[in-house]
C-alpha cells in the first residue's frame, strides 16, 4: 500500500474516535449541549481529508503516520476541551483551521526547506526577539510569575511556541556546517576534548541564552525544553557525549543558581519536592488539585464529562466573573496547562498512557525521518524538531504528574491555545517536508519506499 | 550521525516511561492516599451532589429528606429532618461538617445509591444522575411519639435519661426506639450545650443493671437446660446465703417452699439466686450468649453506637467466669462482675420468648426503593439470628410471664384488654432509694405481636411496674391498635 493510502486509512479511526468522544460528552451533558455537536466529527474528517489530499499532491512520499498521529492528538484535545466548555472547543476548531492553512502554506512556500539555511542568523535573531518579547513593556504579561505571553490588542500570543522552531532551524543549520570542525578539529587536553573556541563560541551563546531565558521569562520548563533540544542537535551533529554531559552540567549549575536566587523558580522547586508541605507556598494548590484529579481517575477514569471540574452550586466562588473555566474550576487551567490531569481523571491511567504513547510514536516517526534524511541539515532539523516536540510533551506532563517541577507550557496539539496549535502545525509541516525528501531520495517516486537500516543510512 | 539519533530516542522513551510511572502513581498507586488528604475537597463535593434518599416511617411520616441548595444546574443537597428531636435517635444525621451517625450512617450505601458497576454503567448510558434509594423504616411514628412523651414524663432527676425499644417478635422489626433526652439533628448538632449526652442513643449504647428482668433469662436457661420445671420447688426464705453473703428478698419477706411460676410472678430473689447457683456460671453465660449478650446487637446500626451487654467487672471488661452467678441471675452482681444490659438486649429477650424461643435479627429497614420505585431491599419474614430455647420452654416461660401481669408485680398494668406477658425490674442504684426501673413485656400472650423493653435512669423511689411499665404498655397498645 502506498504511503498516502496508509495515511488515509489511519485517518478513518481518528475521525471515528472524535465522533465517539463527542457523542460520549454529548450524552453526559445533553441538557446543555445542542445536538449540532454530533456533526463535529464529520467536519473534522473533512478537514483532515483536505489536508490529506494536499499532502497527496505535494508530499507524496512523506511519512504516512505523522499526520494521522497529530490528528489523533488534536481529536483527543478537541474532545476534552469540548467536555470542559463547548464554546472553547469551537474556538479551538477554528484555530485548527488557521493552523492547517499555515501548515499548507509552509509546505507550499518552503518546498525547498534548505533556503532556511541561508537566513539562519535572521531566523535566530527573530527567535531570540520572540522569546524576549514578553518582557517588553506594553505587550508583555506575567502569569504565575513567568513571562510567557504577549498581548497585542485582543490577541494573546505565546511567542516561545514559534521561537522554538526558529531556534531549532538555526541550530540545525549552524551545526550542519560546523560539525566537522567541532568533532574533528578538536584538541584533546588531558583526555578532555576541547573544541575550538571559534566554532564553539556561538554554542556558548546558546547556553547563555538559555540562562538568560531563565532570568527573563523565569520559566524553568521552557529553558529546559530549549536547552534539551540544543543538546540533542549538538549530540547528533558531533556524536560526542562529552559535549552533552558538559552541557547538562552547565545547565544544572545554572538552574540551581537561579533556583536559589529567583524566588519564583525556587518556589516551584519547593512545591515539587513536597506538594503537600505544611505551610508550603500557596502555589502548591495547583499541583495538589492536579494530583487529586488524577487520583479520581484510577485505571479507567470517571468517563468523559463525569469527573468533577466545575465547582457546583455554593462552591462556585462569587469572585469568579471571568466565567468557567478561567475560574470556578476545582482544577486550575483545565483546558491549557492541566489538560493532561483532566484526561487522566476522565479516561484514567489507560487514557493518559495512550496519550503518552501517541507522543512516543510521533517521536519514533520523527527520529526515523532524521535517520533516513539524506543530508546533515535535514537530519539535524528533523532530530531537533522531534526532540523539542517530545521534550515539550515531557515537560508539561512531567509537571502535571509532579515528576519534575511544574512549568507552564502547553501539551502540543492537545491543549487549548492558538499559538501552540499554529506553531506545532508549522513544526509538523517541516518534519513532513524533510520526510518527503528523505523517502523520495531513497526510492522511486510514489512507489513503495524501502526503509533503510541504520547502517545503510550512515 | 544516526546512532546518536537512536540514543536520543531511547532517552525520550526512558523519559516517557517515567511519565507513565508518575501517572500510575497519582492515578492508581497513591490514589487512596490522595483521596484521603484533608485538602482534597473532591469527595466532599461529590457526596453533596448526590441527593440522599428520603426516609419515612412505616406509617408514612417523612423524617429525613434532601433539599437542593445553591440552585443552578448542579445544586448540592443538604439534609433536613422535619420531625426534629422525635426521631433524632435512632435516625442520626448526615452533614458534611459533622459527619454521620445512626441509621443515616448504617444505611449510607443505600441512601447514596452505591450500586454495582454494571448498574452504574447502565445509568450512565441512560444519562441518569446518581441518586440514593428511599428508605421506609420499621419504626411507627405514633408509637415513637408515645414512647418519647412517656419517657420524658418519667424523668425526675435533671440530666438523666430513659430508653425504650419495641420489637416485632416474628420479624425482628424495630417498631420504636426512643432515647431521652432526644436531640434535633437540624438544630442541636452544632450547638455546644447539647454536647455528648444528647448524642448518646441510650437504647443501644447505655448499659444498665437490668434488675429482676434478668430472671426471664435465668428462667429460660433453667427450663431449656432441662434442670428445672415451672413446678420445681425451692425454699425461698429470706435471707439466703449466696456466695457466702446474705441475700434478701424485697422487704425481707420469707416465702417458704415455692415453685418457679410463683417465684417469677412475685420476683422472689432468693429463689432465682439459687437457680443461678445450681445452673452455674457456664450455663448462664451460654444462654446469655444465645440471647445476644456478650456482643453488639446484630442490628443494622453503627458498631460505634452499640454496646454489648453482659457481666462486666470493675475494669469495664466483659467476664464469663469468676462472678457471683447467684446475684447475676437476678440482674445484680459485684466488683468481680456486675450484670449490665442495654434496653435493646432486654427487648430481644422479651421478643425471643414471644417468638417461641427463636431470636430474630433486629432491623430498622422495612423497604428500600431505588429512584425508579423498584424495591431493592425488603424485610419480608426477617432473618433468624438464633434458636435460643426450645418452643416448649418458650411457651412455659410465656405462661409464667403472663402470670406476672395477671396476679404478680405487674398486675396493675393493662394493654387494652388483651392478655399480655411481662417482667418488672427495679435495680437499686444507691442506698438512698435511687432505682433503675425496668419493664420487659410482650402482647398479646397468645400470638404475640410486639415486645418492648423500657427503662429509666436514676429514678427516686421508682419501681419497674409503676414507672417503666405504663410507658411500655401504652406503646404496645398503640402498636396493637395500628
Amino acid at each position: 500500500m502506498s504511503a498516502r493510502n496508509r495515511e488515509l486509512l489511519a485517518l478513518v479511526p481518528v475521525a471515528l474516535l472524535l465522533t465517539a468522544g463527542f457523542t460520549a460528552v454529548f450524552i453526559t451533558e445533553s441538557e446543555k449541549l445542542g445536538d449540532l455537536s454530533l456533526t463535529y466529527g464529520a467536519y473534522f474528517f473533512a478537514l483532515c481529508l483536505g489536508a490529506h489530499v494536499f499532502l497527496r499532491l505535494r508530499l507524496p512520499n512523506a511519512d504516512p503516520y505523522l499526520f494521522p498521529l497529530c490528528a489523533l492528538l488534536a481529536a483527543i484535545g478537541l474532545i476534552v476541551i469540548y467536555r470542559i466548555d463547548d464554546e472553547l472547543a469551537l474556538n479551538q476548531a477554528g484555530v485548527f483551521v488557521i493552523g492547517l492553512v499555515l501548515f499548507c502554506a509552509t509546505i507550499t512556500f518552503l518546498r525547498d526547506y534548505h533556503v532556511l539555511e541561508r537566513y539562519r542568523y535572521l531566523i535566530a535573531t527573530a527567535g531570540i526577539l520572540l522569546l524576549l518579547a514578553p518582557r517588553l513593556p506594553g505587550v508583555g504579561s506575567q502569569v504565575n510569575g513567568a513571562y510567557l505571553g504577549i498581548s497585542l490588542g485582543p490577541i494573546n500570543f505565546q511567542p516561545a511556541e514559534l521561537a522554538k522552531i526558529c531556534i531549532v532551524v538555526f541550530l540545525a543549520s549552524y551545526l550542519a556546517e560546523k560539525r566537522e570542525m567541532l568533532s574533528i578539529a578538536a584538541r584533546r587536553i588531558a583526555g578532555v576534548t576541547i573544541p575550538p573556541l571559534k566554532h564553539f563560541g556561538p554554542l556558548l551563546v546558546v547556553w547563555g541564552a538559555a540562562m538568560v531565558l531563565l532570568v527573563f521569562i523565569r520559566d524553568l520548563g521552557s529553558s529546559l525544553m530549549f536547552f534539551g533540544a540544543f543538546l540533542a542537535v549538538l549530540y547528533v551533529a558531533t556524536a560526542r557525549l562529552s559535549y552533552v554531559l558538559a552541557g547538562l552540567v552547565m545547565f544544572a549549575i545554572g538552574a540551581v543558581f537561579f533556583a536559589e536566587t529567583v524566588g519564583h523558580v525556587q518556589e516551584r522547586f519547593d512545591i515539587w519536592l513536597d506538594p503537600f508541605a505544611r505551610g508550603g507556598p500557596a502555589g502548591a494548590e495547583q499541583i495538589q488539585q492536579s494530583l487529586f484529579a488524577q487520583a479520581d481517575g484510577g485505571l479507567f477514569g470517571q468517563g468523559l464529562g463525569e469527573s468533577l471540574l466545575k465547582l457546583p452550586g455554593p462552591f462556585f466562588p462569587d469572585s469568579c466573573t471571568a466565567g468557567f473555566p478561567e475560574c470556578g474550576s476545582i482544577l486550575p487551567a483545565p483546558h491549557t496547562d492541566f489538560i493532561f490531569a483532566v484526561i487522566v481523571a476522565e479516561l484514567g491511567l489507560f487514557g493518559g498512557c495512550a496519550v503518552i504513547l501517541v507522543y512516543a510514536l510521533i517521536a519514533a516517526r520523527g527520529f526515523k525521518t532524521a535517520v533516513m534524511a539524506p543530508d546533515a541539515f535535514s537530519k539535524l532539523l528533523a532530530a531537533g524538531l522531534t526532540a523539542i516536540f517530545a521534550l515539550q510533551a515531557f515537560v508539561i506532563i512531567g509537571g502535571v504528574t509532579s515528576m519534575i517541577p511544574l512549568t507552564g507550557v502547553t501539551l502540543p496539539f492537545v491543549s487549548f491555545g492558538g499559538s501552540s496549535v499554529v506553531a506545532n502545525m508549522v513544526l509538523l509541516a517541516l518534519l513532513l517536508l524533510v520526510s518527503d525528501r528523505a523517502r523520495r531520495a531513497d526510492g522511486p517516486r510514489g512507489g513503495v519506499v524501502s526503509e533503510p537500516s541504520i547502517e545503510v543510512a550512515r | 550521525m544516526n546512532p546518536p539519533v537512536i540514543r536520543i530516542y531511547a532517552l525520550v522513551l526512558l523519559l516517557f516511561a517515567g511519565l507513565v510511572y508518575f501517572t500510575s502513581k497519582s492515578a492508581v498507586f497513591d490514589a487512596e492516599e490522595l483521596e484521603a488528604k484533608p485538602k482534597n475537597r473532591r469527595p466532599v463535593i461529590a457526596e453533596q451532589q448526590i441527593p440522599r434518599g428520603d426516609i419515612t416511617t412505616s406509617d408514612g411520616v417523612l423524617i429525613a429528606e434532601s433539599v437542593p441548595e445553591g440552585g443552578g444546574p448542579s445544586p448540592v443537597f443538604v439534609r433536613r429532618y422535619p420531625q426534629g428531636a422525635l426521631f433524632g435517635h435512632p435516625l442520626g444525621y448526615s452533614f458534611i461538617d459533622v459527619g454521620r451517625g445512626g441509621i443515616e450512617l448504617a444505611e449510607n450505601d443505600l441512601l447514596v445509591g452505591e450500586q454495582n458497576e454494571f448498574a452504574s454503567i447502565l445509568d450512565q448510558l441512560r444519562d441518569r444522575q446518581p441518586a440514593g434509594a428511599d428508605l421506609t423504616l420499621t419504626i411507627d411514628a405514633e408509637a415513637q411519639r408515645i414512647a418519647m412523651e412517656g419517657l420524658q414524663s418519667a424523668i425526675t432527676v435533671p440530666g438523666t435519661g430513659a430508653a425504650l425499644v419495641a420489637i416485632e417478635p416474628a420479624t425482628g422489626a424495630v417498631r420504636a426506639m426512643a432515647s431521652v433526652p432526644g436531640f434535633d439533628p437540624d438544630e442541636q448538632l452544632r450547638s455546644d450545650e447539647s454536647g455528648a449526652p444528647a448524642l448518646l442513643n441510650r437504647p443501644t449504647q447505655s448499659i444498665y443493671p437490668p434488675g429482676s428482668t434478668m430472671k426471664v433469662v435465668t428462667a429460660a436457661a433453667a427450663l431449656d437446660s432441662g434442670e428445672f420445671e415451672p413446678t420445681t420447688v425451692l425454699n425461698a426464705d429470706s435471707p439466703k446465703q449466696i456466695s457466702g453473703v446474705d441475700l434478701q428478698n424485697f422487704g425481707g419477706e420469707s416465702f417458704g417452699d415455692i415453685d418457679m411460676t410463683f417465684a417469677l410472678t412475685n420476683s422472689v430473689n432468693t429463689y432465682w439466686a439459687q437457680v443461678g447457683e445450681q445452673l452455674g456460671a457456664e450455663t448462664m453465660v451460654e444462654y446469655m450468649e444465645r440471647f445476644g449478650f456478650y456482643s453488639d446487637p446484630e442490628l443494622d446500626y453503627p458498631p460505634d453506637q452499640m454496646a454489648p451487654s453482659g457481666v462486666i467487672n470493675s475494669d469495664g471488661k466483659l467476664v464469663r467466669e469468676g462472678f457471683d452467678v447467684g446475684r447475676v441471675a437476678i440482674g445484680q452482681g459485684g466488683a468481680e462482675g456486675q450484670l449490665l444490659a442495654t434496653a435493646t438486649q432486654m427487648a430481644e429477650v422479651a421478643a425471643t420468648v414471644a417468638n417461641g424461643g427463636t431470636l430474630m435479627q433486629p432491623t430498622f429497614l422495612q423497604e428500600a426503593r431505588d429512584p425508579d420505585g423498584r424495591t431493592i431491599e425488603e424485610l419480608g419474614d426477617g432473618e433468624e439470628q438464633a434458636e435460643v430455647i426450645s418452643e416448649e420452654s418458650a411457651v412455659q416461660l410465656a405462661e409464667m410471664m403472663t402470670n406476672v401481669t395477671r396476679e404478680g408485680t405487674a398486675s396493675a398494668l393493662s394493654v387494652g384488654g388483651v392478655e399480655f406477658a411481662g417482667k418488672t425490674g427495679t435495680a437499686e442504684i444507691d442506698l438512698e432509694g435511687t432505682n433503675q426501673p425496668w419493664f420487659i413485656t410482650f402482647a398479646p400472650s397468645q400470638d404475640p405481636q410486639i415486645a418492648v423493653a423500657a427503662t429509666v435512669e436514676r429514678c427516686d423511689g421508682c419501681f419497674g411496674g409503676e414507672v417503666a411499665g405504663p410507658i411500655a404498655t401504652q406503646v404496645m397498645e398503640s402498636l396493637l391498635d395500628g
